[in-house]
């Protein structure tokens, strides 16, 4: 059982690289917003492929720009 | 007049009233449509490709009418102006290749997003503008409803990407950051900090406990001890700063609150831990120390979402100012953004702008639409030499106008500075919910106090941990858990009805309200004219009637086009303003005018007697064709509101600057009997301070910027949904569905919570007064302890779950 005087300090090791990993997440402003991910997950798209809709719009003036 | 009443528009779910129906193709189905600018939102969705959104939403979006306003050209032309550099240098930043060229260049900005209502809103504008050319990314902030976008300059204007954000139904408008989203910004990152630490910590140091509580590793247990230590440290000195500054801060200005006992137990419990760790003492607290500190920053930060999240919306005071402003010098004109106003410069104010500073009519008469300012919904006409004031809305013609104050001496400054001075001097309720709560700090401290001095005295060597345990044990339940978890469930309840509750002390004071004041225009009432009769003269139909009104109107800024936007205009040429009389055109060879029965007919008929409103003439060739009846309608739910609170014995008061004869007409169809007319925002105020004086506690709705000094200085106080920004961030809440009865359920809701409060108080001091003298006995082992504890606080969180549950009966039981 001698093992558990190595185990502790490295979970508390993997703990510290944990919270850091965190903190980096956080600045990057990963965190900023926390109600959209959850929902935005459920939005799938790919039900049928999109029709071009630069086309279909005539109120879309900047697709002749090309 | 036939009303349909059981159709809802498929889009934003609002009845179709409109005489004239509208529809438009969903999935291959024909959907009924309230009005034209729905129609239009509805059908620019399907074309993109984007009919998902109908699936995925959750909640209905506001009825679009921006897609109307937006017709004219007038509006498409204020768009424009954010294409102009120097416009964009103001919240635009470049990313890319050399300065100076454009070429290869992104661009980014950030936009505030008025009108996002679910999840779905988010997913349909990120998909919309990703398919126009030219953008590289979108992504919309839920929580703060801010959009940052990307594109090159070089493929797409900006104004296009406005332009389709538009036509989705929504507002948007450039957002830059002020002082306060820097330290809301900076606040809410170190409280998911805090969080995350005290979060992991308390996981590990609960594993750890483990064997510590059963005894099963004797020969570890120094070892796991310092590891505990170890991990519970940085719980201790970062997760917990903030109680340790608030309760320095609360001692420094002699004054108990929560925060003293919580810095107490946390600090005097990791102390003894300590002291235990390195002399072999018989417990350590590690576990406790870390839950507690958890579970009180979680409260906490779910509070501080629930503040912040409101502010946010309308974050910008002054928005109401265009950030432009065209100014007129002798080599033309010339596209400045508003901070370079300065006094004596001459300005051009396009129909359809917001005029940005106060000023003196040099040439032009129109009207200007006052509404923000004043509540009044009709425009005043303003000719040469009037005044007009900085934040009101140029209407009908265009203006030039020569500054005489901007900044800090203007008008919209001057009930800023009035609503900062109602605020300061607001009464403190606030105070006495801390009174009981001081009382309450004092009461444990002096048990504390006399358990530690009583066991010291009888020699026991437990002495300072069964202090230590009092502390520990009174705080988390009876205060600290009982009354957040009622608040949150409370206002999470009531967030899903469509109320935004954003100050802590609402809930607390919705109990003691005995009386309601009401602005007039855009709270009881729409705030916008709505047509309400038409009487066709022999010969002519209702129908084409419709049409050549609503012709006419189409290009206009004025409130009265609004009314008209649901119906299909007919072909009307040579459209002419003429102010504060009508409009004119011709159809089909004829001479239309429409609008005041002398301007419409040289020999005009008797105009038709109605109580409130206003009736407008239509003729051909100078023959009266038709009355039109205009006017603002109470809300659907407004009598319903007024007589519940009547009921509960709670005096109902209007208060509105509107000197006119429809302030009577409306507090009588509304049922309130106490109305005060031709207010200031000024004379509002002492009002309401009359009111607070002789004891009343007071709840004020409001919407314009004339209720905001009211709305600060009043006990409780309320905006509705289509209040102006500075409303909104000054109102303690926010109605955002136009259900006023919604104000009943939170008065019902309130004293609900106050009910679970005490019961969960009860519950509280009866486990304590049960386990405390156990406890202190040394009769109950730790885990009988840890075990009681949680099922104490279990029982606590499930009872105030209960409040979710309630509304629904709330409103079947009123």
């Amino acid at each position: 059982m001698d093992i558990i005087y190595v185990l502790i300090p490295l979970s508390i090791l993997l703990i510290s690289i944990a919270v850091l990993v965190f903190f980096w997440a956080v600045k990057g402003g990963q965190f900023d917003d926390l109600d959209s991910p959850a929902h935005r997950i459920l939005f799938d798209d790919d039900d049928e492929p999109q029709p071009a809709p630069e086309q279909t719009k005539p109120a879309d003036k900047k697709s002749s720009d090309d | 007049m036939s009303v349909r009443e059981t159709e809802a528009c498929f889009h934003c779910g609002e009845p179709v009233r409109g005489r004239q129906r509208w529809t438009a193709m969903i999935n291959g189905e024909e959907q009924p449509m309230c009005c034209p600018g729905c129609k239009a939102v509805a059908e620019t969705i399907m074309a993109s490709g984007l009919k998902d959104y109908y699936r995925h939403r959750t909640e209905l979006p506001e009825p679009a009418s921006v897609p109307a306003s937006m017709a004219g050209p007038a509006a498409r032309d204020t768009l424009t102006l954010y294409d102009s550099p120097a416009m964009q240098s103001r919240f635009v930043a470049h990313h890319g290749t050399a300065q100076g060229t454009t070429h290869g260049t992104t661009a980014e900005a950030t936009l505030i997003i008025e009108g996002i209502t679910c999840a779905a809103c988010a997913w349909l504008i990120e998909h919309r503008l990703a398919q126009l050319k030219g953008v590289t990314s979108a992504s919309l902030n839920l929580s703060n409803h801010r959009l940052v976008i990307r594109w090159e300059p070089e493929q797409i204007l900006l104004s296009a990407i406005f332009e389709a954000i538009w036509q989705l139904g929504y507002k948007a408008a450039p957002f830059s950051a002020t002082a306060d989203d820097e330290r809301h910004n900076r606040e809410s990152k170190a409280a998911i900090r805090r969080l995350a630490v005290s979060g992991i910590g308390m996981m590990q140091v609960m594993m750890l406990a483990v064997p510590l509580y059963v005894g099963m590793a004797e020969q570890y247990e120094v070892f796991v001890r310092f590891a505990s230590m170890l991990l519970t440290t940085p719980v201790v000195l970062y997760g917990a700063r903030p109680f340790f500054d608030a309760a320095i801060r609360d001692l420094r200005s002699r004054h108990l609150t929560m925060d003293v006992p919580v810095s107490l137990a946390i600090l005097l419990a990791f102390c003894a831990s300590i002291w235990s760790t390195f002399n072999q003492g018989v417990e350590v607290y590690f576990d406790s120390v870390c839950m507690f500190t958890f579970l009180l920053l979680l409260g906490r930060f779910l509070e501080m979402r629930a503040r912040h999240r409101m502010g946010n919306a309308g974050n910008n005071l002054l928005s109401l100012l265009p950030n432009v402003a065209c100014r007129l010098t002798a080599s033309g004109e010339e596209i400045i953004p508003v901070e370079e106003i300065r006094t004596g410069d001459r300005l051009k104010i396009r129909p359809g702008q917001p005029i940005p500073a106060d000023g003196l009519i040099l040439c032009g008469e129109s009207a200007v639409d006052e509404a923000a300012l004043t509540g009044e919904y009709m425009p005043i006409s303003k000719v040469t030499g009037d005044t007009v004031i900085g934040g009101t809305v140029n209407c009908e013609n265009p203006l030039e106008i020569e500054v005489t104050a901007t900044g800090a001496s203007a008008r919209l400054s001057a009930i800023v500075r009035l609503m900062d001075r109602a605020q300061q001097e607001k009464p403190r309720i606030a105070l006495l919910a801390d009174r009981i709560a001081s009382r309450f700090v004092a009461a444990v401290l002096v048990i504390s106090g006399s358990v530690f001095t009583y066991w010291t005295l009888q020699g026991d060597d437990h002495a300072f941990f069964i202090a230590l345990s009092v502390l520990v044990v009174t705080c988390p339940c009876a205060l600290s858990l009982a009354t957040p978890t009622a608040l949150t469930a409370t206002t999470t309840a009531l967030r899903e009805r469509g109320l935004l509750i954003s100050k802590g002390h609402v809930l607390e004071t919705l109990n003691q309200v005995n009386r309601v004041v009401f602005d007039k225009t855009g709270t009881l009432t729409e705030g916008h004219l709505q047509l309400e009769e038409v009487r066709p003269f022999p010969g002519f139909d209702e129908n084409p009637l419709y049409e050549l009104a609503a012709a006419l109107e189409q290009d206009s800024a004025h409130p009265i086009a609004r009314a008209f936007s649901q119906f299909e205009p007919a072909t009307v040429s040579d459209i002419r303003h003429h102010t504060s009389q009508g409009v004119s055109g011709t159809h089909e060879g004829q001479k239309v005018r429409f609008g005041r029965a002398d301007f419409a007919c040289s020999k005009p008929p008797e105009t038709p007697q109605s109580e409130t409103g206003q009736w407008l003439l239509l003729s051909v060739d100078d023959q009266p064709a038709g009355w039109f009846l205009l006017n603002d309608t109470l809300r659907r739910t407004t009598p319903e509101l007024i007589a519940a609170l009547q009921q509960q014995s709670i005096a109902v008061v209007m208060l509105t600057g509107d000197p006119g004869a429809s302030a009577p007409a409306i507090a009588a169809e509304a049922g309130i009997r106490e109305f005060y007319q031709g207010l200031s925002a000024e004379q509002k105020l002492e009002k309401v301070r009359g009111w607070q004086a002789a004891g009343d506690t007071v709840l004020m709705v409001g919407d314009g910027i004339n209720d905001v000094p009211v709305l600060a200085g009043a006990d409780v106080s309320l905006a509705v949904s289509d209040a102006t920004d500075l409303a909104k961030t000054n109102a303690d809440a926010l109605l955002i569905s136009g259900q006023m009865t919604l104000i009943r359920d939170a008065l019902a809701l309130a004293k609900r919570t106050r009910i679970i409060i005490r019961e969960n108080i009860l519950w509280a001091l009866v486990y304590n007064l049960i386990a405390l003298p156990l406890a202190a006995a040394g009769l109950v082992p730790p885990w009988a302890a840890a075990i009681g504890m949680s099922f104490s606080s279990l029982l606590v969180v499930l009872n105030a779950l209960r409040l979710t549950r309630l509304p629904k009966h709330v409103s079947g039981e009123l």
